[in-house]
């Protein structure tokens, strides 16, 4: 997420990188995403801001042997 | 840190594969819901590393390709009335519909856009008052907070030319119909990841327990999709039947709250045709009585039309997972992404679309 700002109806906005391009996202869902966070889009909005803890508690499954 | 690289890492996908072979022991049938999984299984061979005896099965997951044809036949005749401007997502365009699809729709003179978010099509109606925007609103449980809060936005603007054509539906009703079919033979369920994202992992234990069926919420990398593969196999064979959420780095158990209190503001929760499933009890969402003056069918005094399915194409099977694209005799025949039978052959999401797309490098068995 590159920077935050608001549009007409009072709906929060961020303009997203995708690789190599930038859209504007509509934030009206998570709100608390902030610059540098990776998002979730679907359709113009951002559905979740990803968890960089749980991520690594999935790969860290890995670590343990297998049952 | 990176989000796709370390999901995709050969070593870590060799490791879980080896786990599944090593778990599995008799034939199983898994399930994935969501058509975004199907073409990453599609893309990626996933199906290739896994034990003979585990197969892949690709449900309904693909909204455009659930959408009641009645539905494409009114998107077409709205579109064709001179004061309508019809959005819609691109991969709706090619469906075929009783009269055509949408392309051919705009090659009679219709105004149809392409739409990459309902806040477009409101943004259309706010620049053009002379014009009577359409929204063709499909999708599942990932889609409909946006479509809501479009909704939403108009009634803030005050907007009286902008109206919704709703056909959303919702995911686990429609797992749960699969699995009460008599002759199923769904063993377990790979939960879509992003349905989920939105609303939680609640309506999946009771899934769960009613059917004995192991469910796992599953993201759209190599990895994820193998660790909730593991997930079920490891269950099926020890004889349980939980869920387990293999996707939480976008997954909470409550979903996105405010996502889902805008959904509940705007929809109500209905009965709902799935094209190819039949009538979903739970399965629809329709707008609510004090949004009933954005609704594209009430507006334009439009009454939904039945209509034949078209007797070649098999979408009905593959979309009950009960038919793989490649073994329907018009798959790649008379069947392609060119001259598509049904919409599995062009949404982003359709399976036959996913087998088609990377069948030519041999990923498919």
């Amino acid at each position: 997420m590159l920077e935050r700002f608001e549009r007409a109806g009072g709906l929060p906005f961020a303009r997203v990188e995708f690789g190599a391009i930038a859209r504007e996202v509509c934030l009206a869902y998570t709100p608390e995403a902030a610059v540098g966070d990776y998002v979730i889009v679907h359709v113009g909005f951002a559905i979740a801001r990803l968890d960089e803890e749980a991520a690594r508690r999935t790969l860290a499954l890995l670590e343990e042997p297998a049952p | 840190m990176r989000y796709v690289a370390p999901f995709r890492d050969r070593a870590r996908i060799r490791e879980v594969a080896a786990r599944i072979a090593a778990a599995c022991t008799r034939p199983w049938r898994v399930m994935e819901v969501c058509g975004g999984q199907t073409h990453a299984i599609a893309r990626h061979a996933i199906d290739a590393l896994l034990p003979a005896q585990l197969e892949l099965i690709h449900g309904p997951g693909c909204p455009v390709c659930v959408t009641p044809l009645a539905v494409l036949g009114a998107a077409f005749e709205l579109s064709l009335r001179s004061e309508v401007t019809l959005c819609s997502f691109g991969d709706m365009l090619r469906v075929p519909g009783p009269r055509g699809d949408l392309l051919a729709a705009r090659a009679l003179g219709a105004d149809v856009r392409v739409v990459l978010s309902p806040l477009d099509a409101v943004e259309v109606a706010r620049r053009c008052p002379e014009r009577q925007v359409v929204f063709f609103a499909v999708g599942f449980e990932t889609t409909a907070p946006a479509t809501a809060m479009a909704v939403e936005l108009a009634r803030r603007l005050a907007l009286d030319n902008f109206t919704a054509l709703c056909a959303h539906v919702r995911v686990p009703p429609a797992m749960e119909l699969l699995l009460a079919a008599p002759d199923s033979e769904i063993s377990g369920f790979l939960a879509a990841g992003h349905v989920c994202t939105v609303e939680g992992v609640e309506a999946y234990p009771a899934i769960a327990a009613r059917h004995h069926v192991p469910i796992a919420i599953t993201g759209f990398e190599p990895l994820d999709i193998l660790l909730g593969l593991l997930d079920v196999v490891t269950q099926l064979e020890a004889g349980a039947a939980t869920v387990t959420n293999r996707y939480p780095r976008a997954v909470r158990a409550e979903g996105n709250p405010a996502a889902r209190a805008m959904v509940e503001r705007v929809f109500a929760i209905v009965d709902a045709p799935w094209r190819g499933l039949g009538v979903v009890p739970r399965g629809g969402l329709a707008l609510r009585d004090e949004f009933v003056r954005f609704d594209a069918l009430a507006r334009h005094a439009l009454a939904l039309t039945p209509a034949p399915e078209p007797a070649a194409c098999r979408a009905a099977q593959v979309l009950q997972g009960r038919l793989c694209p490649t073994r329907c005799p018009e798959f790649g025949r008379a069947c392609t992404p060119e001259t598509p039978l049904g919409a599995p052959m062009v949404s982003s999401e359709g399976a036959c679309a996913a087998y088609y797309r990377y069948r030519a490098a041999g990923l498919s068995r």
